[in-house]
Order: structure tokens, then C-alpha cells, then sequence
């Protein structure tokens, strides 16, 4: 994230440069900011508003419920997490929503997957692998009907704007399975998270070893 | 096959709600204490986001107003022709990953020009209706519970979005 963050920035300063558009992008970063807070605030009321139903779907073991039904899924994907757990009613929920594109409904549920997964993190300050897992599932962005997209074919006048829904659920579901696969591969691959203690305490070690 | 989707896009919300509300009743949850006690977090996660959306949001619309976005469209166009792929997509297939808004403003813009019978009208209807902005879901996510240190995450989530990109370019060259 660090480098994408540094050459994001630097690549742009350097293409508006040779574009001759530096003033578009010292301006963007007033909008940008802007639009950031826009967001944030924008999902307040609604995050308000989930946050308590899923409070109330958890105290009355709807969640757990939930968690029960697709456990054999979960089992698989999540290893980190135990199968009576909050979060894995709350991941099974957000997917549903997300399927059915309630956006607004799947962001402040998966949210709250995240917190009760940061539970069960070594490491609270790097993404667990039932994190990356989740939220490669996510970025996949798997949706039964692809609302926003047929509401604009029906204003250019499209004849049957129903025919994208199923190339669109091929693609999605390639991408959905693909974001598994890849985070599997990954998760044998990549170094794995240190338990925050042990590292502080090896930096600690290497602190006395230099000054010695 | 019209109908039955927008019943369910209809009924989908209403009947969570119901269903939670009514269970919590059947199994005596305070409803109101409880709805309450959980919506308080609201604004505190809301709050939590604001400086990762204001590192990733603010890269981005740099990244969009530095105009690299079209010298790409240059770059890739004469290798994407030889698969049958607009030049007109292109812009798309970049800002998909990177800003929701963008790709459906990028897409209307497709639409309404070149008309309802293009195969880039097609092709990007695919490509933004398949795909969920990687970098806002990322950074929303990970910056309600604190995490900076990404791991293997974002890679993932290019890597989904590029075989997407290359699967809706194959799908649709089949359908359409």
C-alpha cells in the first residue's frame, strides 16, 4: 500500500505535468478531501441505522442462525474464525445483501463482519487472512441484478435491458471464484501475520543488540 | 424471468427488516434499547473511515485529473482492437477498480453517445455491472477496524478485477 500510495500520487503530478493539466490535479486534491468527508458523512445515518438492526438480529440469535446454515462454506473459507461466531453470521449476511445489491445495507453489515474478525486477529494493526479473504469475496462485487447498470440502458432507450443480467452473472461469478482461489493461493504464499506481542518484543531485542 | 427480479429488488429490504424486528418481538429483545444501543456506533465508525477514504479518494482523483488515464487508452488500444475491444472501453477498464462514480459516469457516457445498439454499449454495461470498486471497499473496510497494513489484500482484488475484465471481454464477444 505504500508504494501504490507513493506512485499513485507521484505519477499523477508527473502525467499532469507533461499533460498540462497541473491545476486540474492540485485541484482535485480539494475535491478528493471534499468528497471523502461527503462519504464518510453520508454514511452515518445509514451505518446508525444497520448497525442497530444487526444489534438486535444478534440478541435475538437470527445471526447465529445464519452462521449455522452456511457453516460447511464458511468452515472452508474462514479457518481462522470459530463457527459460533458473531462474524460469521454477519459475513453470510453481507453477502446476501450485497447478492441482492442492497448496497446500503451491505457496507454497514460488512463492517461489522470486519470488527468481530479484527476479534480474532493476531495482529491488529495488519489484515488477517479471513479479512483478505473477505474482502477479495467482496471487491469481486458478486450481484444477482446489476440495478444501476439497466436503469441507464432503459433511459438510452435499450429494447431488452434484462439481456445483460446473464453475461454479467457469468463474469461476476469468474471474478467471485477467481478472488477465492487467488486468496487460498495466497494465504500458503505470503509471510504470515506475526502475533503483535512477539514481534514488539523482537524489536526490542534488535533495539539492545544495535545499542550493544 | 422480468418480473420475479423486481419483485425480489422490491421485497429484498422489507423483508430483512421483518424479519429481524419480528424474531427480536417473538424472543422478548428490547427492540428499542436494543436498536439504539447498536446504532450509537454509527457515527464513531463513520468518523474512523474519514483518513484512509481521504488517502485513497484524494490519490485517485489526482491520478484521474492527470490525464494518464487517456494516454493509456492510447497505449492499449491497437493491442485490445485484436480482440475485438472498443477503444471507447478502455478508460473503464482502469477506473472500475479505482471509483465507482467514475466508472458509471465513463459508462453513461459510452451509452448515450454511441446508442443502445454499439457493442461498447455491450461490453461496459458488463464490465460495470460485474465489478465493485476495489480501492473505496478496501478502504472503507479496513479503515473501520484500523488496518493499514494491507498484506495481500489489494493484490487480490486487482488480480479478480483484471480476470473479470478479460471474462466479460470473452462473454460478451460469445453473446453478443
Amino acid at each position: 500500500m505504500n508504494y501504490i500510495f507513493y506512485f499513485l500520487i507521484v505519477i499523477s503530478i508527473i502525467a499532469g505535468a507533461i499533460n498540462g493539466k497541473l491545476t486540474d490535479v492540485v485541484n482535485s486534491i480539494l475535491m478528493g478531501a471534499e468528497l471523502s468527508v461527503k462519504v464518510a458523512f453520508s454514511l452515518i445515518g445509514i451505518m446508525a441505522f444497520w448497525l442497530g438492526m444487526m444489534k438486535i438480529a444478534e440478541k435475538c440469535g437470527l445471526v447465529e442462525i445464519i452462521a449455522k446454515i452456511i457453516k460447511p462454506v464458511t468452515k472452508r473459507l474462514f479457518n481462522e474464525i470459530p463457527n459460533d461466531s458473531p462474524a460469521t453470521g454477519d459475513i453470510a449476511m453481507s453477502f446476501s445483501a450485497n447478492a441482492l445489491g442492497l448496497t446500503n445495507a451491505a457496507t454497514p453489515i460488512g463492517i461489522k463482519a470486519m470488527e468481530e474478525m479484527q476479534k480474532y486477529n493476531v495482529d491488529k494493526t495488519s489484515a488477517s487472512n479471513a479479512m483478505c479473504m473477505f474482502l477479495a469475496m467482496n471487491t469481486a462485487g458478486f450481484q444477482l441484478i446489476p440495478a444501476t447498470v439497466i436503469a441507464v440502458l432503459i433511459s438510452i432507450g435499450y429494447k431488452n435491458p434484462t439481456e445483460i443480467i446473464a453475461p454479467t452473472l457469468v463474469v461476476t461469478t469468474i471474478a467471485f471464484l477467481s478472488a477465492i482461489i487467488i486468496s487460498k493461493i495466497f494465504q500458503k504464499l505470503w509471510t504470515p501475520q506475526k502475533p503483535a506481542e512477539t514481534t514488539a518484543k523482537k524489536e526490542k531485542e534488535e533495539k539492545v543488540e544495535v545499542s550493544a | 424471468m422480468n418480473g420475479i427480479m423486481g419483485f425480489i429488488s422490491l421485497w429484498a429490504l422489507p423483508f430483512i427488516i421483518l424479519l429481524i424486528l419480528t424474531m427480536g418481538l417473538f424472543k422478548r429483545v428490547p427492540l428499542y434499547e436494543t436498536f439504539t444501543d447498536g446504532a450509537k456506533d454509527g457515527f464513531k465508525v463513520a468518523v474512523n473511515i474519514i483518513p484512509y477514504l481521504v488517502a485513497i479518494i484524494v490519490a485517485i482523483s489526482m491520478f484521474r485529473a492527470s490525464g494518464i488515464i487517456e494516454s493509456m487508452e492510447n497505449l492499449f488500444a491497437p493491442v485490445l482492437s485484436r480482440f475485438n475491444v472498443p477503444a471507447d472501453t478502455i478508460p473503464l477498464m482502469i477506473v472500475r477498480s479505482l471509483s465507482g462514480s467514475a466508472a458509471l459516469g465513463v459508462f453513461s457516457d459510452i451509452a448515450n453517445t454511441l446508442g443502445p445498439d454499439d457493442y461498447a454499449t455491450k461490453l461496459s454495461a458488463v464490465m460495470v455491472g460485474s465489478s465493485e470498486t476495489t480501492f473505496y471497499v478496501l478502504a472503507v473496510y479496513f479503515g473501520a477496524v484500523g488496518i493499514s497494513k494491507l498484506r495481500y489484500a489489494l493484490l487480490v482484488g486487482l488480480l479478480a478485477d483484471f480476470i473479470g475484465i478479460i471474462s466479460a471481454i470473452a462473454v460478451c464477444n460469445w453473446m453478443f
